[in-house]
C-alpha cells in the first residue's frame, strides 16, 4: 500500500462523480487545443496566400506611383542600388525576401520584351552574415515565410521567383524567361539566348502569370547593369514583410532609413490577416477562461462533495495515525492525476477534432502539434490543483472525532 | 494512561451539555477496562479524550507520562499511529480496498515498505483465522469476517493500548465472542484494553468495570 494506489482504487471506486470533472476538464482543453491547432495552420496558410501574392511592400523611385509600376514596371528614374545593402544590414524587423530590379527594354526578333535585373538572395544574405548582423543573421519568423510550416509545399527555383520574388542562386550567364517571351521566341530550358549583346543559357521557363512577368528576361542585376551601361542603380525593391511589422510602422521605419525613395505597402491584406489573427488569439483566450471557470468549478465542486462523502475514511485514516499532510496529499495526488488525464486526453480529442474538423471549417490541412501537449498539461493540471486546494486543505484540518459520528 | 479532572462539554442548541464531568482515572499497563453505562453518559467521549482524538474542555489526559493535549496535532497522530489503537462498532474499513489492504493501511503510514506491509499484513489475518480472505474487498465478506480485519489491523501496528468502541454492537452472539476472545488474547499479550460496551456478558470479560452516568465516573466494581 502506498499513497499512489490509495489514491488510484478511490478514483476507481466512484467513476462516475469523476467522470463529470474529467469530461469537463476533458471538453474544456480538446476545445483549445483545437483552436490553437486550428490557428496555427490557419495564420501560416494565410501567410503562405499572402505570400503567393508576392510582394507586400515596394521601395520606389520617388516620381513612381504604385499604378505606374504595376502597369509597366519600366520608370527612368533609379536609386542607388546600395539601398538594398542599407536593409539587408539593417536591424529592421519582419522584413523577409527583399529583391532589387533593374528592368530595361529590349528587342528580340523584331519584339519588345523587358530584360529584368535580379540580385540573388545568396549574396545580399552572405553581406549580412560577413557583417554579423542584419535581417538574415536573424531566424525568420514572419507570416511571409512559409518554408518552416511542417509539411508544407516547398517551392522549386522558377516558383519561388513567380511567388517570392527571389531567387537562391544565379549566375553572369544564367537567365530565366517568362511564359511569353519562351512562345514567342520557341526556346526551351537549356536553350541560349543572345540579349543586348550577350549569351545566355535558359535555366527554367516560368509558368504562366497573366502578368508583365510573362514578357520578362530575368538575369542577373550586374549583368543587366552591365548591359544597360547605367552603373550599380535599380528602379525597385520588391520586399515580403510580415504583416505583424508592417502594421506596426515598418513602412515608417523603411522610409526613415531611405529618405529619398518611396514605400508604399499592400495594407488592406496586412490588416485583414492581422485582424483575423487578433481574433483567433481572443477566441483562444475567451475558450481558456470558460475552461478556467467550468472546469475549474466542476473539480471544486467534485472535490468538496468527495471530502464530505469520505469523511469517516478521513476520520478512520486520522484515527490510524494519518497526520493532516497525508490528507492533504491524498487529495491533491487525486487532482494532480485527475489533471494529467485531463490535459493529455484533451490534448489528443482537440488534435483529432483539428485535423478532422480543419479542412472542413478552415479549408487548410492541419497537422498534430506535439508543444501543445505540454501546453494543455500544464493549464490542465494547474486548473485541478487550484480547484482542489481548498477542498483538500478542508479535508485536512476535519475534526476527526466529528467524522467518526457514531463514537 | 492517566486522566486529571478532565470536563468535556459540547453546545448543543444553544444549551451546554457535560459529556464527561470532572473524571479522573488511572488506567495500568495490561489493564482491561470495560466502561458500560446508559447512552449519552459520555462513554464513546471517555474513549475519544483516551485515544488523542478529543481535546477536554477541562483537565489533563497523560500518556506514559506526557500531556497528550499539549502535543500538536500531527504529534498526537503520531502517537497513536505508534501506541494506541481503535477498533470501531461499524468497523470503518476503507469500502474499496481488500482486507489485506485494509490491514497494510498504518503499516503504510509507519512507512514500511511494501513488501513488509504485505507479509506483516497477512500474518495478522491469518491470525484472526481471514488467511483465505486476504483479496476480498469488505462487501464481500461478513459481519464477523469484517471486524476481524478490523482487529487485525488494529494489531498491524502492535499498539500498547487498545480502545474498543462497541466491539460486539453489531454482531451475532457466536461471532461477539470470538471478537471478544481475541481482544482477551491481545490483553493477555500486554496490551491495554479499554472497551465501550452495553452488553454485561462482553463487560464480564474485563479485569474492571468503569460505570459512567451523566459524564461522571462512578465507583469502580470487580
Amino acid at each position: 500500500m502506498h499513497l499512489r494506489k490509495l489514491v488510484w482504487r478511490e478514483m476507481f471506486e466512484r467513476k462516475n462523480q469523476l467522470a463529470t470533472s474529467f469530461l469537463a476538464i476533458l471538453l474544456g482543453i480538446a476545445v483549445v487545443v483545437s483552436i490553437k491547432n486550428i490557428t496555427f495552420y490557419s495564420e501560416k496558410a494565410v501567410a503562405a496566400q499572402l505570400d503567393a501574392l508576392g510582394a507586400n511592400v515596394l521601395v520606389l523611385p520617388k516620381s513612381v506611383s504604385l499604378q505606374d509600376y504595376y502597369s509597366a514596371d519600366m520608370q527612368n528614374d533609379e536609386f542607388p542600388e546600395e539601398y538594398v545593402n542599407r536593409l539587408a544590414l539593417s536591424d529592421l524587423q519582419g522584413l523577409d525576401n527583399l529583391s532589387p530590379k533593374l528592368s530595361v527594354p529590349v528587342k528580340l526578333k523584331d519584339r519588345g520584351f523587358t530584360l529584368t535585373g535580379i540580385l540573388p538572395k545568396s549574396e545580399f544574405q552572405a553581406k549580412a552574415m560577413w557583417a554579423g548582423a542584419g535581417i538574415f543573421s536573424r531566424p525568420a519568423e514572419g507570416c511571409g515565410t512559409v518554408a518552416d510550416v511542417p509539411g508544407a509545399f516547398r517551392p522549386e527555383a522558377k516558383e519561388m521567383l513567380v511567388r517570392q520574388r527571389v531567387i537562391e542562386d544565379l549566375t553572369d550567364t544564367e537567365a530565366l524567361i517568362g511564359a511569353d517571351v519562351a512562345a514567342i521566341l520557341g526556346t526551351k530550358e537549356g536553350d541560349r539566348l543572345d540579349v543586348l549583346g550577350r549569351s545566355f543559357t535558359v535555366t527554367a521557363v516560368l509558368p504562366q502569370t497573366g502578368t508583365v512577368d510573362d514578357s520578362r528576361i530575368f538575369a542577373h542585376l550586374h549583368t543587366v547593369q552591365e548591359l544597360a551601361g547605367k552603373g550599380p542603380v535599380i528602379n525597385a525593391i520588391e520586399i515580403v514583410g510580415c504583416c505583424k511589422e508592417i502594421s506596426g510602422g515598418l513602412v515608417q521605419k523603411i522610409n526613415k532609413l531611405l529618405p529619398d525613395a518611396k514605400v508604399v505597402t499592400v495594407t488592406q491584406v496586412v490588416d485583414t490577416q492581422v485582424k483575423t489573427n487578433g481574433m483567433m488569439a481572443r477566441l483562444s483566450l475567451i475558450f481558456l477562461g470558460i475552461i478556467v471557470l467550468v472546469g475549474g468549478a466542476s473539480i471544486a465542486n467534485y472535490m468538496y462533495a468527495n471530502v464530505f462523502e469520505r469523511r469517516r475514511e478521513i476520520g478512520t485514516l486520522m484515527a490510524l495515525g494519518a497526520g493532516s499532510a497525508v490528507i492533504l496529499k491524498m487529495f491533491l495526488l487525486k487532482a494532480l492525476l485527475l489533471g494529467l488525464a485531463g490535459g493529455i486526453c484533451g490534448y489528443i480529442l482537440g488534435t483529432v477534432l483539428a485535423v478532422a474538423l480543419g479542412p472542413r471549417l478552415a479549408g487548410i490541412p492541419v497537422l498534430p502539434m506535439p508543444m501543445l501537449v505540454l501546453w494543455a498539461v500544464g493549464i490542465s493540471v494547474a486548473i485541478a490543483l487550484a480547484a482542489s486546494y481548498f477542498p483538500a486543505r478542508r479535508a485536512a484540518r476535519l475534526d476527526p472525532c466529528a467524522t467518526l459520528q457514531e463514537m | 494512561m492517566r486522566l486529571e479532572a478532565v470536563s468535556k462539554s459540547y453546545s448543543h442548541r444553544g444549551r451546554m451539555v457535560a459529556a464527561l464531568d470532572d473524571a479522573s482515572l488511572e488506567i495500568t499497563p495490561g489493564d482491561f477496562v470495560a466502561v458500560v453505562g446508559p447512552s449519552g453518559s459520555g462513554k464513546s467521549t471517555l474513549l475519544l479524550v483516551l485515544g488523542g482524538m478529543l481535546s477536554p474542555s477541562a483537565g489533563q489526559v497523560f500518556l506514559n507520562g506526557r500531556s497528550l493535549y499539549d502535543l500538536s496535532p500531527n504529534a498526537r497522530a503520531d502517537m497513536r499511529r505508534k501506541k494506541i489503537g481503535f477498533v470501531f462498532q461499524t468497523f470503518n474499513l476503507v469500502p474499496y480496498l481488500t482486507a489485506l489492504e485494509n490491514v497494510q493501511i498504518p503499516l503504510f503510514l509507519a512507512g514500511l515498505d511494501e513488501a513488509t506491509q504485505k507479509q506483516r499484513a497477512t500474518a495478522l489475518l491469518e491470525r484472526v483465522g481471514l488467511g483465505d480472505r486476504l483479496d476480498h474487498k469488505p462487501p464481500e465478506l461478513s459481519i464477523g469476517e469484517q471486524q476481524r480485519v478490523a482487529l487485525a489491523r488494529v494489531l498491524a501496528n502492535d499498539p500498547e493500548i487498545i480502545l474498543a468502541d462497541e466491539p460486539t454492537g453489531n454482531l451475532d452472539p457466536e461471532t461477539g465472542q470470538q471478537i471478544l476472545d481475541l481482544l482477551a488474547e491481545m490483553n493477555r499479550e500486554g496490551r491495554t484494553v479499554v472497551m465501550v460496551t452495553h452488553d454485561p456478558r462482553a463487560a464480564a470479560r474485563a479485569k474492571r468495570t468503569l460505570r459512567l452516568q451523566a459524564g461522571r465516573i462512578m465507583p469502580t466494581t470487580n
